[in-house]
């Protein structure tokens, strides 16, 4: 039952081609863009969160699969669990914006700051950013690279005993994110509007985070079969994971409605001007996020034969991958960039850039292990789970 | 499935065997009506070829026009009937009524569904009931053969040499 992944050579070619393509729209980017530079750091800052987002969500599938003691997955969880290799790189990159922070959020400007930005310079100020940063690192490092530890350890140890300490770590890692996924969300994302706040912000960023995070979960293990690999996971495998695809884009679009609601019905001022910003001057990407989250994998995923079916799965989590792109797109840029934000080959030829960057990793830490966790106690469940 | 007034009846002990024995019975070119476990069988509507059942498309169709319709009736309502002002909104406040329709999509959806598997498997309020074996609900795993109709073997003592031969037990049989 022990199947290694082996990163082909044309694999790697392809992804690093694809890190020179973010590089060099990178370069051409900072020749282009020299008076804007908001521009380069509010891309850099959208991919880095966007893609760190998918890493943590995946760690969040991890856990929240192993403290529930659900079986299914236990034949695909090496995919997600691989996903912890990502997040030093992504710490890395994330430090960068420390040469940005001026050019993303105006609340560093501590010299003309307003009276309602100077009340709220006790959380938002730069020691405190950069700290909570390193602890949010420091503790998902710790404990992602834990889960990850021991659940390839017991591959050479038939013992339950791996297994159990790991559930700590994922009991640990499910409290810890519960608190870092909606803070994180209020540095890096909510204060580049500073003046404007929304209680819905955290749950609405993770759900979006999560539903990314399942459709690259999903794509990975579709092109891993695609390509001779583990052949153990069934339809049902794959309905169950369509499931998720289904169920969490409402629980997103619930959310974003929910926050969208609220400002529109009490209609105060200091709250309103970020939707009317994001309608007036960004219309077709405002509603192009409703269809392509909501609409589209409502109306596909549906019935249960299109979440069976490998082309249309395929297809709607791709599209998925690119719609949360959008959505954090209208997040950041209108707020960091201004009204003359638009999409062109930086924000494309950036994102590619990471796209390479992040699956170069996700393969590379997938060689050092088995695919299968030959040990897991529910693996034999997850061979016969039957929808 | 629809009732019979003309059948045999057998039962085994366990779901395991009454998988091995519907296995033997559908080779020997016996049809079987239906059956009745106290738990779901993992597999037994694959067994038994049953067809997907219908009901999702049914609840599509309802939550659609639920959706729609409770659309309508707000746009009518605050438009037409009885338009009030409320908060400076406009009397064609779209995003108020959102919850509204959604959760009656969902209501209306759930008794679309509800009346159709009650009327396509025959229970509910003012259905007669048939009870095949009273232990049905407890510990028996029950066979049912028509005898009536779609039953290429049509002689009740063969069927019933065949369910002895198979293991089944308490072989009745109805007229």
């Amino acid at each position: 039952m022990n199947e290694k992944f082996k990163f082909e050579k044309s694999q790697k070619i392809t992804f690093i081609l694809l890190i020179v393509v973010g590089l060099l729209s990178l370069t051409a980017g900072i020749l282009i863009y020299k008076d804007h530079p908001e521009k380069i750091w509010s891309n850099i800052l959208l991919n880095n969160y966007y893609f760190l987002a998918i890493a943590l969500c995946g760690i969040f599938f991890v856990a929240v699969h192993k403290i529930a003691d659900s079986g299914w997955q236990a034949s695909l969880i090496r995919i997600p669990e691989s996903f912890a290799s990502y997040i030093p790189i992504a710490a890395i990159l994330m430090f960068l914006i420390y040469f940005g922070m001026h050019d993303i959020y105006h609340w560093t400007h501590t010299e003309s700051l307003d009276h309602i930005l100077q009340g709220k310079t006790a959380y938002l100020n730069m020691p405190f950013f950069f700290i909570r940063m390193f602890i949010y690192f420091a503790l998902w490092i710790l404990v992602s690279y834990g889960l990850r530890r021991l659940s390839i350890k017991s591959d050479f140890e038939n013992d339950n005993k791996h297994f159990n300490k790991s559930r700590t770590y994922a009991a640990l890692f499910v409290v810890l994110f519960a608190i870092t996924s909606s803070t994180m969300s209020w540095d890096w994302l909510l204060s580049i509007d500073a003046h404007w706040y929304s209680t819905m912000f955290g749950w609405y960023i993770f759900s979006g985070a999560l539903v990314t995070s399942i459709a690259a979960i999903t794509l990975i293990i579709l092109y891993l079969r695609k390509k001779g690999y583990m052949q153990y996971i069934t339809e049902s495998h794959l309905h169950d994971l369509g499931k998720y695809l289904f169920g969490f884009s409402i629980m997103w679009a619930y959310l974003w409605f929910v926050q969208f609601l609220f400002i529109w019905y009490a209609n105060i001022q200091e709250e309103t001007v970020y939707f009317v910003q994001r309608l007036e001057h960004f219309p077709i990407l405002f509603y192009a996020n409703v269809i392509i989250n909501l609409v589209l994998p409502f109306f596909v995923l549906m019935s249960r034969g299109s979440k069976m079916k490998t082309s249309i799965l395929a297809t709607i989590a791709a599209i998925i991958l690119i719609g949360h792109w959008i959505d954090l797109y209208l997040v950041i840029m209108p707020g960091s960039v201004g009204n003359s934000a638009s999409v062109g080959f930086l924000e494309i030829g950036l994102s590619i850039g990471y796209a390479g960057l992040f699956l170069y990793v996700i393969f590379n830490s997938l060689t050092k292990a088995s695919l299968v966790p030959v040990n897991h106690p529910f693996l034999e469940e997850s061979l016969h789970y039957e929808t | 499935m629809k009732r019979t007034n003309n059948y045999i009846t057998a039962y085994f002990e366990d779901d395991d065997d009454l998988k091995v024995g519907i296995k033997s019975l559908l080779e020997k070119k016996v049809t079987i009506h239906d059956v009745l476990t106290p738990f779901a069988v993992h597999g037994l509507d694959h067994l038994l070829n049953f067809k997907r059942s219908r009901i999702p498309k049914v609840g599509f169709i309802s939550g659609m026009v639920g959706g729609v319709s409770t659309l309508l009736f707000q746009t009518w309502v605050f438009t037409k009937a009885w338009p009030l002002n409320i908060g400076g909104k406009p009397f064609f406040a779209l995003p108020s009524f959102i919850p509204v329709t959604f959760e009656l999509s969902v209501l209306i959806a759930a008794f679309g569904m509800i009346a159709a598997y009650f009327i396509s498997s025959n229970i509910g309020p003012g259905s007669k009931n048939v009870i095949y074996d009273e232990r049905v609900t407890d510990d028996r795993f029950l066979i049912i053969i028509d005898l009536e109709k779609d039953n290429s073997i049509n002689d009740k003592e063969k069927i019933k040499e065949i369910l002895k031969e198979i293991g089944a037990k308490g072989i009745t049989i109805k007229e």
